[in-house]
């Protein structure tokens, strides 16, 4: 046994952060804001005032030196990995296999395209196909393709180290739905195509997706908390009582993605697990972006993180982040039902009471527009309504404990 | 991010396996936990045991008597061993992680010679002589007093909390040999036999109504100075190198306890009708995931320490700090699903309930924890 990072998904999760830091550092993602909120880009807003180019400093992000990171993309997907899937011309089966990735709801794999009907509160596109055709153009959608299929052939620990990094700088868009939908939705895993899937009562980015996967009729748009993720809600439906599925003497494993997929792990379980990376992601930015700001910021003559009160916030952030941590990376490994279900209650608990910390570190700050800390908060709220998160985990857990493999 | 065991960590396993199932059922029965003499005996006999097969410092280094082995191995034996049932490390607590590894670390050939044997085969039993009534968390404010008197030192003062002082054999004392000196700078490390003229014992006992703790006077005892170990006034340091293993691997077989306990737990709920409050359900399915959690986190800082050589790194703080809180979450949820049976002594739940509050105290107060994890980890600046 040795649960640390090998060197390669160090290399990997390093490779990510810097395409991330030069593709969607922290002036992109206000530029996303701005238009997002349909303000444009006013000086203020985008970073200009002292107060906000300080923050920016803490958010460690960093923004600078774009395009030389960009081309460090190369770890992540090994760039022929990616060209070859584009020259393949990825899958063969796509409708049929759509409808296994939607959950067997019975797949409507119809381009949303068209102008912005139903769009909720906001000026143009938020969604950067530039940048999400660099994601596929790295790797990123790929991740888990057979290198036979043109992807990098690789599994969901690094999956989840590379949504870990998408967590971190609160990058937008389908990501989860399109990455699954590699290997089925043709384009989707050269970052082409953008899929989105409907998940639960709700579904993200429905008018700026190309392909819908799942039932999405009646939609209706809501204005929604987090600026950065448009959503729709459903209207409810008959779902299927999910329950832990029943255990054999073999061991789970992860389906690779456009293979045959098996019953046991269904795409809900991956989606909560990814999920739960990217709050693992957010809460690791939000306990350092805490900790940066109470080393800085002085009142009563000293650093604010002086004070035991502020000092024990932070802690707890830091207790909550590593105890999660633990939990998401040996779910990615165990590929246990119950193991992500765990991983994903501490992991929506840590981003969540995490960016709330942090806020509270950041007095009158972290309450501004200006602030990074409420786009965190906002979209780990968020994800909690993606599948698994609260409740069901919690159903399932505890009926995992009368089951005894606890 | 490998979970999975080695050839050699499945042979370990598997030979560990047969050899409990050999051994357990030929245990003598647990005695009374009031009774300190037979819970002595039955610990040392536990110890003796492991030693004859070979487990006994599994994780010491060779050189001090041990078996060199691996963290993970030391891993599985703490988990199999305590999923077999086998007795807890019970009185052999100081001895085997903390005065022991203390020893093997800055002691000389000779006292090592002197006092790992015995550890290791059950014949003796160490205390932990640290707190003092203004001492606690504040530990270099200690004033237990050691004059140098030509061979010996001359030790006068008390010390408080003192886990199986009733029943041990020596005592890891920390004095302050230089009152002048600066706080930490005056302190040195004492191995004390508690069989010395001038010490007295007074068992304090605790609000679960045993006797875990006492009081220990000290009335000018007599310590050779050569049971010191570590230079004079160096005694800060020499205890410091080792505190961390306390929190490192000492509660692995408490988590592995507390998950069956939890399991137990949600099976009582539903024989008794209390599954059916979906609040107290989910309750219960959250302990769950924290516990899976922080087996993982033990699996994770056991992986962490293989590569710096076995020293437990500062994982062992945030993981004390969630395990303890864990542990009295985990009581309360038994006690709530009890209901009024929760106040009933002879259940055995309510006592685990009880002793689950010292959790957040000794070995470090959660405060002190998260004190640590500000300053050591987060790199805060030093609070006041
Ligand atoms: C069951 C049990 C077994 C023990 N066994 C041993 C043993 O074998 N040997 C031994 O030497 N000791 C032992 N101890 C003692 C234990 O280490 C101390 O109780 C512990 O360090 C706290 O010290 P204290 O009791 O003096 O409390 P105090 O230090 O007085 O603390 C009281 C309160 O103040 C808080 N506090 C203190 N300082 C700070 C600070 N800087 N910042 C924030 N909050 C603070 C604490 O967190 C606590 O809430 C044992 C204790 C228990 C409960």
């Amino acid at each position: 046994m040795d649960f640390r990072l090998t060197d390669d998904q160090r290399a990997l999760r390093q490779g990510v952060r810097d395409l991330l830091e030069g593709r969607f550092g922290r002036e992109a993602l206000r530029a996303a804001l701005d238009r997002a909120d349909g303000t444009g880009a006013t000086g203020g807003r985008a970073g200009g005032g002292g107060a906000t180019g300080g923050r920016g400093e803490t958010g460690a992000t960093g923004g600078g030196g774009a395009e030389g990171r960009g081309a460090a993309a190369a770890p992540v997907g090994g760039g022929g990995g990616a060209e070859g899937g584009r020259a393949a011309g990825v899958p063969v089966d796509g409708g049929g296999a759509a409808g296994a990735v939607a959950d067997g709801s019975g797949a409507t794999g119809a381009p949303a395209g068209g102008g912005g009907a139903g769009r909720s509160a906001g000026g143009g596109r938020v969604l950067d196909r530039e940048l999400w055709r660099a994601l596929g153009a790295a790797g990123f959608f790929a991740l888990r393709l057979p290198e036979a299929a043109g992807g990098v052939g690789l599994g969901l620990p690094e999956t989840v180290l590379a949504f870990e990094e998408a967590g971190r700088v609160l990058l937008p868009g389908p990501l989860i739905a399109t990455h699954l939908a590699a290997g089925t939705v043709p384009g989707a895993a050269t970052g082409e195509v953008v899929v989105t899937a409907a998940d639960g009562g709700l579904v993200e980015w429905l008018d700026e997706a190309d392909v819908v996967l799942g039932d999405t009729g009646g939609a209706e748009p809501l204005a929604p908390v987090d600026p950065l993720t448009p959503l729709h809600r459903l209207p409810a439906r008959e779902g299927p009582v999910h329950r832990l599925p029943a255990r054999g003497g073999t061991p789970h494993r992860w389906p690779a993605p456009g293979g045959p997929r098996d019953a046991r792990t269904p795409d809900r379980l991956l989606v909560s697990l990814l999920t739960a990376a990217e709050q693992l992601g957010s809460a690791a930015r939000t306990c350092e972006t805490a900790v940066q700001h109470a080393r800085t910021r002085e009142q009563f003559g000293r650093p604010i993180g002086a004070f035991q009160a502020v000092q024990h916030l932070c802690a707890d952030m830091l207790a909550r982040l590593e105890t999660a941590r633990a939990a998401v990376y040996a779910a990615s490994v165990t590929a246990d039902p119950a193991d992500v279900a765990a991983a994903r209650l501490l992991a929506d608990e840590a981003a969540v009471r995490g960016a709330r910390d942090c806020l509270q570190v950041h007095g009158g700050m972290g309450f501004t527009w200006e602030s990074d800390v409420h786009l965190h908060l906002k979209r780990a709220w968020t994800r909690t309504h993606r599948a698994g998160g609260g409740t069901q985990s919690e159903e399932e857990l505890a009926e995992d404990l009368l089951a005894g493999t606890a | 991010m490998d979970l999975g065991l080695t050839v050699e960590e499945e042979e370990f396993r598997a030979r560990l396996r047969t050899w409990l199932a050999g051994v357990l059922p030929t245990l003598p029965p647990k005695p009374s936990p009031h009774d300190w003499p037979a819970r002595r005996a039955y610990d040392l006999g536990w110890q003796r045991r492991l030693y004859d097969a070979g487990y006994a410092g599994l994780h010491w280094p060779v050189d001090a008597g041990g078996r060199g082995a691996t963290p993970t191995q030391h891993l599985l034996f703490l988990e199999e061993t305590e999923k077999a049932g086998a007795p807890y490390v019970g009185a052999n607590f100081v001895g085997l992680l903390h005065a022991g590894p203390t020893i093997a670390s800055e002691g000389s050939a000779e006292q090592r010679a002197r006092w790992l044997p015995p550890v290791l085969r059950g014949e003796e039993v160490w205390c932990q002589g640290f707190s003092e009534p203004d001492a606690g968390s504040d530990l270099a404010a200690l004033r237990t007093r050691a004059r140098r008197d030509g061979d010996d030192y001359v030790v006068s003062g008390s010390k408080i909390w003192t886990s199986h002082a009733e029943v041990a054999d020596w005592c890891e004392l920390l004095v302050r040999t230089d009152p002048d000196a600066r706080r930490h700078a005056g302190i040195t490390w004492l191995a004390m036999p508690m069989d010395a003229p001038g010490i007295t014992v007074r068992p304090l006992r605790t609000l679960a109504g045993s006797t875990e703790f006492a009081e220990v006077f000290l009335d000018e005892v007599r310590v050779p100075a050569a049971n010191r170990v570590g230079a004079e006034n160096d005694g800060w340091r020499v205890t410091m190198v080792t505190l961390s293993y306390e929190r490192g691997t000492a509660f692995v077989g408490e988590v592995v306890a507390c998950r069956r306990v939890l399991s137990e737990v949600a099976r009582e709920a539903r024989r008794n009708g209390r599954w059916d409050d979906a609040v107290l359900r989910r309750r219960l399915g959250r302990l769950n995931a924290e516990f899976r959690a922080l087996w993982r986190l033990t699996q994770w800082n056991v992986s962490e320490a293989q590569g710096t050589g076995g020293v437990p790194g500062t994982g062992g703080s945030v993981f004390k700090l969630r395990y303890s809180h864990a542990r009295q979450e985990l009581f309360d949820a038994a006690a709530e699903v009890l209901g009024p049976e929760s106040l009933d002594l002879g259940r055995e739940w309510t006592l685990d309930r009880l002793s689950s509050l010292s959790y957040t105290i000794a070995a470090g107060t959660s405060q002190i924890q998260r004190n640590i994890v500000a300053e050591r980890i987060l790199g805060l600046p030093r609070g006041r």
